[in-house]
């Protein structure tokens, strides 16, 4: 997640003012209503992609985009902020001597776009000078025009601004009377509406939807001088407003009493059981550091995948372009080409994908106008392949690229990108009744907590919101001060149990940086509950004297 | 055209204000030019050229307050956008914590502009790519950056006569160097004001050096070491404990500056009494716009002295609440040092770790500021005052409050920026001990 955005947008000082650049101008709400006629993008996209030809370059893609956004922010009984954000413009993507160019506009008039093809080739040109060799791109087929949409039931751009305020000063106020000290909770709702047109014979129109529904609710002891935070335990998704409807049939009672979401949240169910284990937190057992079995429920191990496979099968970072920043990766393709590198256990199968319904990477076709897919990336514990956009496929030996180019802005060029990545559900049944059972000696993890990974992404750190002793077979107590530490191949080998697929549901991030400069994406990790035996469990409590 | 001058900005905020019907109206407006360079693989992989401005209105009916900004300032856009963001106010429920627009301020300028930086061509940035791949071609080494120079102007204006306008430029370069093999690393950061003082050719050598002396790195065990930090190691740590700062998270006892029984701990001594940091917008070297973002005139403000700490951040509703003085919230920080280089620091260290940088730090607990992180690109074991052998990377499970109560010593500040901070900060290399390192990385 880029830290620094999220704070920019609900960090104490959040003022009309201080609207982070990257999400645009701030519009009025019924703005965000209003779309784009696509014969109109159609004719400008023609515009940039003759003028692209007639300069010169042997390849175009255009991306016209209207990226809106709305933030509603609170705490306790007040609204502290509500942002509508717009941002228009094109962005011109041109190959031209055998080398990539790019120039972005907001003036959508027919000159400044052909104005900014001719500065995307002129760019194109000078870098070509100091490429090695020249850009290979994976043949694609022009899919001609078509669309494609979120398949979302309630816009919830088209929900009343006032509904929405009520929502979450309903949910704090609940939080409030079962006991917390203060709550902060937020709506982030996106929509992105991208044409794009490519030199392929391509015209892709397609309308994205984003939610989120982030809290925290914090339990203060003034006594004891201690505080203490549940997160609330909701997922970013890729649907509409009905993610809201906190339906019966989505709730899930786990071992020790915890409840989570499938594909809808109850918020203000959420917040009051957030209030009552912030404040069983405060008092929770401190965990004795040492080796455990951990059992890791969806709604924590999203982010685990996200860190210690998402990142290090991302081909860019594989072969060096991330170096200076995110960092390279230990997945290196010598170890790919033996087929036979073990990167988890036989029950470890990982799959990427861009199409499962309801996920932050769904689309119909990426931001390079490839239809999008699923592909295992280790299957029964081999590496098997990558993450890998056009000009990378030939490095695979692909025949088409994967569809995992995206750019976080019409102003922004597009590039690879993660994918969803999930852990495929195990073949056999088991719940996560079932699991505990056989658990002597472990560690039960809800909710995602801090995060820390290094930049080749062998040892990482993770915190959780909930832990639960396992005993013999039962959970026994609520613990704190819980965080593991893994060296990502031997954690994914100790993998000896996933659950099936019943237990399957959505974690992701809404923030996850990458890039010099900055880009965001949102990305879905699914998984079912999965076993890891003897995780190296640390004690994190430190007293400051 | 994103920049524009004092005369020009001035006319601008004074129509939108003018066109406001609400009660009172805050606009500011200001704009950047810059242009980067990314390179990796000995190559560069893309540059950019990103120009744009923006006018934001923040407009007041009563306790309601609506904001809109636009990118275009003809006459006719500046009135859409005050309609709009009073439409929002109309639109937008109380908001029991407003607070009025504020006075008129007295912003004495600070030197944050250097025409020298403003003047950045894209031939000196490809210079700089250049400067730095081809001293790593020569020597079998791999080279992967990034440059960024931008000129900014921040104007603000409202309703109560206030008016400021000011300029700055700023640049920033990191570069890591590998080896092709993979085994070795080294890194190296310039963050500054003029361009003048920057020399890739020389600076990436550092990053060279540390590239070829980490290679074959040895495995020590995890534990609690001596470390001495460079500047860009302890960036990172300090700016996350400053998210402790705010008044309001540490009276509402939910900060480490939280006192037991309510209230928060400023007064007290929390660290060495050699750790002094302050903010001041006219530092020579961190010289930041002398106002904050809702317009406060910024002052020279001390943050910890001699290790008590002197002042929390306080919003302007929470000073008004608590009966306080809200003054500017600072854009820099400055720690205050010796004259001790980071070499300096070594020589007079019997054992310990050197940390080039820190990486992924995360927040474990609030409580007590604990962080974890990783050291990265450059980490070598000490003996007798010399740089024995490298050593492989450490994750560390640290409070920045524990690790400023350990100092040995402390270097001479020099300038850094931090990807995920919002301050400019003069930082020293510091000696610290028993700093601690949680497990071992394989990461090079």
């Amino acid at each position: 997640m880029d830290r620094r955005d999220f704070l920019k947008i609900t960090g104490a000082g959040v003022g009309g003012l201080v609207i982070p650049s990257i999400y645009g101008r701030a519009v009025a709400a019924e703005v965000l209503l209003t779309k784009m006629d696509v014969a109109t993008k159609k004719r400008l996209a023609d515009v940039a992609l003759h003028a692209a030809k007639s300069g010169g370059a042997s390849y175009c893609d255009v991306r016209i985009g209207r990226y809106l956004r709305q933030f509603v922010i609170t705490r306790e009984d007040k609204v502290q902020n509500v942002v509508n954000t717009e941002s228009s413009g094109i962005g011109i993507r041109v190959i031209a001597k055998g080398a990539w160019g790019f120039a972005a506009t907001s003036d959508l008039s027919n000159e400044a776009v052909a104005k900014a093809a001719a500065e995307a080739i002129a760019i194109a040109k000078a870098n070509a000078r100091l490429r090695t060799e020249p850009v290979q791109l994976a043949p694609t087929k022009g899919v001609g025009e078509v669309s494609w949409t979120t398949p979302i039931v309630k816009n919830a751009m088209e929900v009343p601004l006032k509904d929405k305020v009520d929502l979450l000063l309903g949910v704090n106020a609940a939080a409030m009377q079962a006991g917390a000290s203060f709550i902060n909770s937020i709506l982030f709702l996106v929509n992105e509406q991208k044409y794009f047109a490519s030199t392929d014979g391509s015209y892709i129109d397609q309308d994205v939807h984003r939610i989120w529904a982030p809290m925290q609710v914090t339990a203060v002891d003034q006594k004891t001088g201690k505080f203490r935070i549940r997160a609330g335990l909701s997922a970013p998704r890729g649907m509409g407003f009905e993610y809201l409807d906190g339906k019966a049939e989505d709730k899930v009672t786990l071992p020790g009493g915890a409840v989570v979401y499938r594909d809808s949240y109850d918020m203000k169910e959420d917040a009051i059981a957030a209030a009552k284990q912030a404040k069983e937190k405060l008092t929770a057992q401190s965990v004795k550091p040492g080796k455990y079995d951990l059992m890791l429920d969806p709604s924590h191990l999203w982010l685990t995948i996200h860190e210690s496979v998402g990142h290090p099968t991302e081909l860019d970072r594989v072969l060096g372009y991330e170096a200076n920043y995110a960092g390279t990766s230990f997945a290196t393709l010598d170890k790919w080409k033996s087929k036979n590198f073990k990167y988890g256990s036989d029950k470890v199968t990982i799959f990427a994908d861009k199409v499962q319904k309801g996920t932050l990477g769904a689309v119909g076709y990426d931001d390079e106008g490839i239809k999008t897919q699923r592909w295992d990336l280790i299957k029964d514990g081999i590496l098997v392949n990558y993450q890998a956009i056009r000009d990378q496929a030939h490095i695979l030996g692909l025949k088409e690229s994967q569809g995992c180019c995206y750019a976080d802005n019409w102003s922004s060029v597009q590039f690879q990108r993660m994918a969803n990545v999930s852990l495929a559900p195990g073949k056999e049944k088991l719940s996560p009744d079932d699991m505990i059972k056989n658990i002597e000696n472990g560690i039960y993890i809800v909710g995602e907590g801090s995060f820390s990974i290094d930049q080749q992404r062998y040892n990482a750190q993770f915190g959780g919101q909930l832990f639960y002793e396992i005993k013999n077979g039962k959970v026994t107590q609520p613990l704190e001060d819980v965080a593991y530490q893994i060296r990502t191949p031997e954690f994914w080998n100790s993998c000896s149990a996933v659950c099936d697929q019943s237990d399957f549901r959505f974690g992701g991030s809404f923030f996850d940086g990458k890039g010099q400069p900055g880009q965001v994406s949102a990305v879905s990790h699914g998984s079912s509950t999965a076993r890891f035996n003897g995780a190296n469990v640390i004690n994190t409590a430190r007293s400051l004297g | 055209m994103s920049m524009y001058t004092e005369e020009q900005a001035k006319a601008i905020l004074d129509k939108a204000i003018k066109a406001s019907k609400a009660d009172q109206c805050t606009a500011t407006l200001s704009g950047s030019s810059g242009g980067n360079i990314r390179y990796a693989l000995n190559s560069v992989s893309t540059s950019g050229y990103v120009s744009d401005a923006d006018l934001a209105v923040e407009v007041a009916f009563g306790k309601r307050i609506g904001t809109a900004t636009i990118n275009s300032f003809d006459d006719a856009s500046i009135e859409k956008v005050v309609r709009r963001a009073e439409e929002l106010a109309q639109l937008a429920p109380e908001n029991p914590e407003f607070v009025p627009a504020i006075e008129k301020q007295t912003y004495k300028p600070s030197t944050t502009f250097v025409e020298k930086t403003a003047a950045v061509t894209p031939e000196y940035r490809a210079q700089v790519a250049a400067d730095c791949i081809e001293p790593c071609r020569k020597e079998k080494l791999v080279a992967a950056g990034f440059f960024n120079d931008s000129q900014n102007f921040s104007a603000i204006a409202n309703s109560k006569g206030n008016f400021g306008y000011q300029k700055s430029t700023g640049m920033e370069f990191t570069c890591t160097v590998r080896t092709d093999d993979g085994h070795g690393s080294g890194w190296v950061a310039r963050n500054l004001g003029d361009v003048g003082k920057f020399d890739a050719k020389s600076d990436i050598q550092t990053a060279i050096q540390k590239a070829k002396g980490s290679v074959d790195a040895k495995a020590l065990e995890p534990g609690k070491y001596t470390v001495i930090m460079e500047p860009a190691a302890t960036a990172g740590l300090i700016s996350f404990m400053m998210f402790g700062f705010d008044a309001r998270q540490a009276d509402e006892g939910r900060s480490f500056l939280s006192k037991k029984g309510g209230g928060n701990k400023v007064g007290e001594k929390l660290f060495d009494e050699r750790v002094t940091i302050y903010a001041d917008p006219w530092d020579e070297q961190a010289a930041v716009v002398p106002w904050d973002n809702d317009g406060l005139a910024r002052e020279r403000t001390p943050i910890i002295t001699k290790g008590k700490v002197d002042y929390l951040q306080y919003s302007r509703f929470w000073a008004q609440k608590q009966g306080k003085k809200a003054i500017g919230q600072p854009g820099n920080l400055i720690m205050v040092g010796g004259d001790a280089s980071t070499m300096d620091l070594v020589k007079g260290t019997k054992k310990g770790v050197l940390v080039t940088r820190t990486w992924y730090i995360r927040m474990v607990d609030p409580q007590t500021v604990l962080l974890t992180g990783l050291t990265r690109d450059g980490t070598f074991y000490i003996e007798n005052g010399e740089i024995k052998y490298p050593i492989k990377n450490f994750r560390f499970n640290e409070s920045p409050a524990i690790m400023l109560n350990n100092i040995e010593e402390i270097g001479k500040p020099v300038r850094v920026g931090d990807d995920e901070s919002p301050f400019v900060m003069m930082i020293p290399p510091m000696k610290v001990r028993d700093f601690t390192f949680s497990s071992l990385s394989d990461a090079v």
